[in-house]
């Protein structure tokens, strides 16, 4: 599997499919996707690098521990249900801003908010899994 | 009430939070001087509840209230009538003082700020004990001063003792506080009140109820533990490994007090039956006695003063128990009084053995020249715990027997109290006499008088006790009437006089006490022999038979555990795919019959494809030479699934399908080299049959169950709306995703939740296996690190589960 094609393509895979994820995340709310599947590509991105690469490189290319990153995560989907109770609405109510930019409208939701947590969630938990798991040999 | 006031008093009931929050802080940068700083919050919670005590004592029953969790009734409601304003500012005015006696008892600790901390939690709990009204909120309260006190008793926890007194007074509390909670469910169950206002305002609908014995019984268990009621006294002596201000805050004048609180609460509905007026005597009897003669046999201050409180606590139980007016207005007086010098001498005993070393009263002699100040705060409250005027503690005891005359056993009570109230007496006399009198003896500390921090408490206390007496006609109008009224659940009138109005037989009771008392002080050291050669005969108490309750405990535990979790991987998932097979057809084949086999669909080419894979899929994974190859073709499997889904209109679903069929075959995969197995299955022929016939029964059970499900008329009513709804309130068309994010937000919520967890659950045992490598054969390796495996899957699985509903 450690072959020199895949060691050279791997990064550039990589980059791409967070790319991607990203992407999928985005577009969740309206079209096919959301924080859990683009969680879940992010975090195969993050296993391939790692595979390639080994687990020292992928633990330097995200910087922060896995596990803060699904922690982080859990923090803002919890936050984002906030802003309701200034209102006085009920947790988790939606709450909404119209922008309109590049002559199209965005909405600003709330729950894209509590989705990039469920997308941090799964890339961190997952990836700390995978990644404890690759490195037998440092620890 | 006004808007204002109500705002006040309830800030002033959270105010010791946040106090407890700053006092670290404080504490650092002032150090022990930040006592100072920390009395004036308790300082002015006193003066709050001091506003409520004109309106109180005219009858008023002040109700400040906020809503909490209004959708299930439980609001943060408070009820100050006399008996809760009593309370309120005893422990708020005691515990300033507590906080300033902190201050110098603990000076330089290294740990004071989270001392202090502790202090004010458990403070803001016990204030919220005697004021809560709604019954839920009374018993979170209760159940936190178990918690803060365990944090106090347990502060000092490099101590093995310590730390078994601490988990001691939380098991015996705790448990009590779990069949309180019990109790207050059937109340609420039976009378549907939820808050004590309704409640006493329906003062037959308990006593009346088929369910009075089951709620009398558990409401006992929480104010027996509670309060160190004999058989559950033993914990309380256990509780002085506490550091001083502990036992002077929480073991006389407050957490100690929460059971009787309790049992005063209840009265007007609980009082008054005939199991009452027996079960409560005869406990607090025991207790008052046990309390006092064990107490006898100590040499050590605090243990002495432990002992006494239970007698004390027991004496209260006692009198509350009769349900006799006369008798319950002497409990209240008692109580106060009570509150009174116990603090102050506890306090006492502790700045002797701060500033002389020791708390041994054999050790200690001719103190009061070194120490006067607290020599007079110490002679001041133990002249009211020996009853003697022109203490409070005479004035309660006068009332006590004339009320304990009145009641129906007269005889036998009165005789249990004025033996009770002797032994106190010798207690309370060889508490001062022998440290502060006699000939000086060498102490190990050159003994000198404390600091003002150290005596301001004790002597505030004390002369309390005195003021208290002499003013007697307002102590009684203030502060015993309205708490009486909140006992007997209607308007009583109190006329105290420190001098007694005629010689009748309370005064000659007195006398009787005092002559006894002096006797039992004169032959203390023969008493004391005596009793510990009766203890030694015995050699069982009930703080033996709690060790012996733990250790048992732990080996049910043990052998349940051994029995259940026998180590072998294989055991555990026979035994999970058994049961999910058994749970998936049973029903099936008991009640709802087999689903009708559907003919066979035209298939097109391109499904015909799909269906082949999955066919290989399965022929890969058993025919696969070696495991791995096996899982990685199941795989094969899932992908085949993926591909359904996206050929009948779920993307979000095979999306989510293809990316967690390929982790889990990496996750796998990776489990898999690092485990010690043998590359293939070696097991016997018969072994392999077994597991193929489970395996077969799941996805026999499986299929069924799918297709019983979509034989039946689909309802459509929820997809209409979230179709409906899904662009309108949550601005999103992916329905799926709406659901996830917005709709059910709150699930998924908890769901990430357990990922984390789940994600550093396995990262810990993942840690675990490398440490211990070396510590596995082959065989328990296998175990080890098949664990990670399942939750793995666990971890990629569960938000599967939340797109599929």
């Amino acid at each position: 599997m450690n072959t020199i094609i895949f060691r050279t393509i791997a990064p550039y895979l990589a980059a791409l499919m967070i790319l991607f994820s990203i992407f999928v995340l985005l577009r969740g709310h309206n079209e096919p996707g959301g924080g859990f599947i683009g969680g879940l590509i992010a975090a195969s991105a993050l296993a391939i690098y790692g595979i390639a690469c080994g687990v020292t490189s992928v633990r330097r290319a995200i910087r922060v521990h896995p596990m803060s990153l699904a922690a982080f995560g859990l923090f803002i989907a919890a936050l984002a249900g906030l802003p309701s109770l200034v209102l006085k609405q009920s947790y988790m109510t939606t709450q909404f801003v119209e922008l309109h930019a590049f002559g199209t409208q965005i909405d600003l939701l709330t729950p894209m908010l509590f989705d990039l947590g469920v997308y941090f969630v799964v890339v961190g938990a997952i990836s700390s899994i995978a990644l404890a798991l690759e490195e037998r040999e440092s620890d | 009430m006004t808007p204002a006031s109500t705002d006040l008093t309830i800030l002033a009931l959270l105010s010791p939070f946040a106090a407890a929050a700053i006092a670290p802080v404080l504490t650092r940068y002032l150090k022990h001087n930040a006592a100072w700083l920390l009395a004036v919050v308790p300082a002015l919670i006193f003066l709050q509840f001091a506003t409520m005590i004109g309106p109180v004592s005219e009858g008023a029953k002040i109700l400040p209230a906020l809503h909490w969790v209004p959708s299930y009734g439980v609001d943060l409601s408070y009820l100050i009538d006399g008996l809760a304003l009593t309370f309120a500012l005893l422990i708020s005015g005691i515990g300033t003082f507590i906080i300033l006696y902190a201050g110098g008892y603990l000076k330089g600790h290294p740990q004071q700020g989270r001392f202090f901390s502790f202090l004010f939690l458990f403070m803001g709990a016990m204030l919220g004990v005697v004021t809560a009204d709604n019954l839920i909120t009374l018993f979170i309260y209760w159940e936190l001063t178990s918690i803060t006190s365990f944090l106090l008793i347990g502060f000092d926890h490099l101590r093995a003792a310590s730390r078994r007194a601490a988990l001691q007074a939380l098991v015996v509390t705790g448990g009590g506080g779990l069949a309180l909670l019990a109790g207050f469910v059937t109340i609420i169950t039976v009378t549907g009140h939820m808050s004590l206002t309704e409640l006493l305002s329906d003062p037959e609908a308990l006593r009346g109820s088929e369910f009075y014995l089951p709620i009398f019984l558990l409401v006992l268990g929480g104010a027996f533990t509670k309060s160190a009621q004999f058989p559950f006294h033993f914990w309380l002596p256990n509780a002085m490994e506490a550091p001083t201000p502990v036992s002077a805050f929480l073991h006389s004048a407050t957490m100690v007090k929460a059971g009787v609180y309790l049992l005063m609460r209840l009265h007007p509905v609980l009082g008054d039956t005939e199991l009452w007026t027996t079960v409560l005597p005869l406990f607090g009897g025991a207790t008052l006695l046990v309390g006092t003669i064990l107490g006898m046999r100590q040499t050590d201050l605090k243990l002495m003063l432990a002992y006494t409180t239970v007698a004390s606590l027991g004496l209260l139980v006692m009198l509350t128990g009769t349900s006799v007016n006369k008798a319950l207005e002497g409990a209240v007086l008692y109580l106060l009084a009570h509150s009174l010098f116990k603090g102050a001498l506890f306090m006492v005993a502790g700045t002797i053995d701060h500033e002389a070393g020791t708390r041994d009263i054999t050790r200690l002699g001719g103190l009061r020249g070194a120490m006067p100040v607290t020599f007079v705060a110490a002679s001041l409250a133990a002249l009211s715990m020996c009853g003697l005027p022109p203490f409070i503690g005479f004035i309660a005891k006068e009332i006590l027997y004339e009320g304990t005359l009145e009641v129906g056993s007269g005889l036998v009570v009165t005789a249990v109290a004025v033996l009770g109230n002797a032994l106190m007496f010798a207690i309370a006399a060889a508490v001062v006499l022998k440290p502060f009198f006699g000939p000086k003896v060498e102490t190990p500390k050159h003994a000198h008088e404390g600091p003002v921090l150290l005596f301001a408490g004790p002597v505030a206390l004390s002369v309390t006790g005195l003021v208290a007496a002499l003013l007697a006609h307002t102590t009684g109008e203030l502060f015993v009437a309205p708490t009486l009224s909140s006992l007997l659940g209607e308007a009583a009138h109190v006329e105290l006089h420190l001098v007694p109005a005629h010689v009748g037989m309370p005064l000659l009771l007195s006398l009787v006490t005092v002559a006894l008392g002096v006797g039992f002080y004169l032959s203390l050291a023969r008493v004391r022999g005596a009793i510990a050669g009766a203890l030694t005969a015995i050699g069982w108490g009930p703080d033996k038979g709690f060790d012996q309750f733990v250790a048992g405990l732990v080996m049910i535990a043990t052998a349940v555990t051994r029995g259940v979790q026998r180590g072998r991987m294989q055991t555990y998932m026979t035994a999970v795919f058994a049961i999910t097979a058994l749970s998936l057809l049973l029903p099936l084949a008991l009640a709802d019959g087999l689903p009708e086999m559907p003919s066979f669909p035209e298939f097109r080419f391109y499904e015909w494809g799909i269906f082949a894979i999955a066919v290989v899929g399965l022929a890969a994974v058993l025919t696969a030479a070696n495991r791995l190859t096996a899982i990685v073709s199941l795989g094969i499997q899932g992908f085949a699934v993926a591909l359904i889904f996206m050929l009948f209109g779920a993307p979000d679903l095979s999306f989510t399908q293809f990316m967690v069929e390929t982790l889990s075959v990496v996750i796998l995969a990776l489990v898999m080299t690092r485990l010690d197995l043998t590359p293939a299955d070696h097991r016997p022929f018969a072994a392999k049959v077994a597991t193929a016939i489970i395996a077969s029964a799941v996805g026999a059970g499986f299929m069924l169950t799918l297709m019983s499900i979509t034989q039946r008329p689909f309802d459509t009513r929820l997809s209409e709306f979230f179709a409906e709804y899904s662009r309108v309130i949550a601005h999103g068309r992916n329905i799926v995703n709406v659901i996830i994010v917005d709709f059910r937000g709150f699930d998924t919520l908890g769901e990430i939740a357990v990922v984390v967890l789940t994600g550093l659950c396995v990262l810990a045992l993942i840690r675990v296996r490398t440490r211990t490598t070396s510590e596995f054969d082959d065989g328990a390796g296998e175990e080890a690190l098949a664990k990670p495996q399942d939750l793995s899957n666990r971890a990629v699985h569960a938000p599967v589960l939340e797109a599929k509903g």
